[in-house]
């Protein structure tokens, strides 16, 4: 097998299984019981699965300027996505819905199994 | 003045690289873009050590390679709960800040948020923990062990 062939089967794992994450995090995203842990699971499709599909891109176009291009697509959607996780979080709070599972008032800074 | 160079220095590069047409016209007219957005950011008064984009440069790269690494692992951890929802048990724990800049605050309350299975719900100015929700008690003791703490000290540097 020449080299070439097998990048490309390297990419096609990649954007499959990053395609295959996506999902899961979008199955996370309605099975899960409240905003904060559908959170979570939506983070899922905000970094593995753009992580894998980058990647796999890069793998395929090789080594030039569309690189560049792509990194900076991951680049940007790795440090905008937490902000707006923690704005849907503290929104969530502002509106009054409570996390399933607070006790740091009952159990203050030290560690529980709950 | 340091400010001005790396500002000047990153946006110079990322125009070169979204570019791709290196004639002389296209180069002078993305100079004075580059030229522009610098003297607005002078003007805005926005242009300081908060807005460096070079700060932690060099121990960057070494950093993301790590916190990567961190989400891959995570990740793994949060797919299985979503396969078996019967995992999900959400913690709402403070974890302490030992960073002592606002850059290194926010790297590391945004890390926490980066990884799944763990949002940072409330980061206050000079409070000296942070509000995190975690998906599962596993996530929340990746998070009490202070690893990732460590790795975003370490990125601030000595001094």
């Amino acid at each position: 097998m020449s080299v070439e062939v097998i990048t490309q089967v390297i990419s096609a794992l990649m954007l499959g299984v990053g395609g295959v994450f996506a999902m899961i995090g979008g199955i996370g995203l309605v099975r899960f019981p409240d905003v904060f842990t559908r959170l979570h699971a939506g983070s899922i499709a905000d970094t593995l699965a753009p992580l894998l599909i980058i990647g796999g891109l890069i793998l395929l176009v090789g080594f030039d300027l569309l690189t560049f291009k792509l990194l900076a697509i991951l680049f940007f959607l790795l440090f905008t996505t937490p902000a707006a996780s923690h704005a849907t979080a503290r929104a969530a709070i502002a509106a009054g819905l409570k996390p399933l599972g607070d006790d740091t008032r009952a159990q203050g800074d030290s560690s529980s199994n709950t | 003045m340091r400010y001005f160079i790396s500002l000047t220095a990153i946006l110079a590069l990322l125009w070169l690289g979204l570019s791709g047409v290196y004639k002389p016209l296209i180069l002078l007219l993305g100079a004075l873009s580059v030229g522009l957005v610098v003297w607005l950011t002078e003007r805005m008064e926005v242009l300081g050590a908060e807005h460096d984009p070079a700060s932690f440069a060099w121990r960057l790269p070494r950093y993301w390679v790590w916190l990567i690494k961190e989400v891959i692992v995570a990740n793994w951890t949060v797919a299985r709960a979503v396969i078996n929802p019967s995992r999900v048990q959400p913690v709402q724990l403070r974890v302490p800040i030992t960073q002592r800049s606002p850059v290194g605050r926010v790297t590391y309350a945004n890390s926490i948020t980066l990884t799944p299975g763990t949002v940072t719900t409330r980061l206050k100015p000079g409070a000296a923990y942070l509000e995190v929700h975690a998906l599962m008690p596993s996530t929340a003791d990746d998070l009490r062990s202070g690893a990732m703490a460590e790795r975003v000290n370490r990125l601030e540097g000595p001094g």
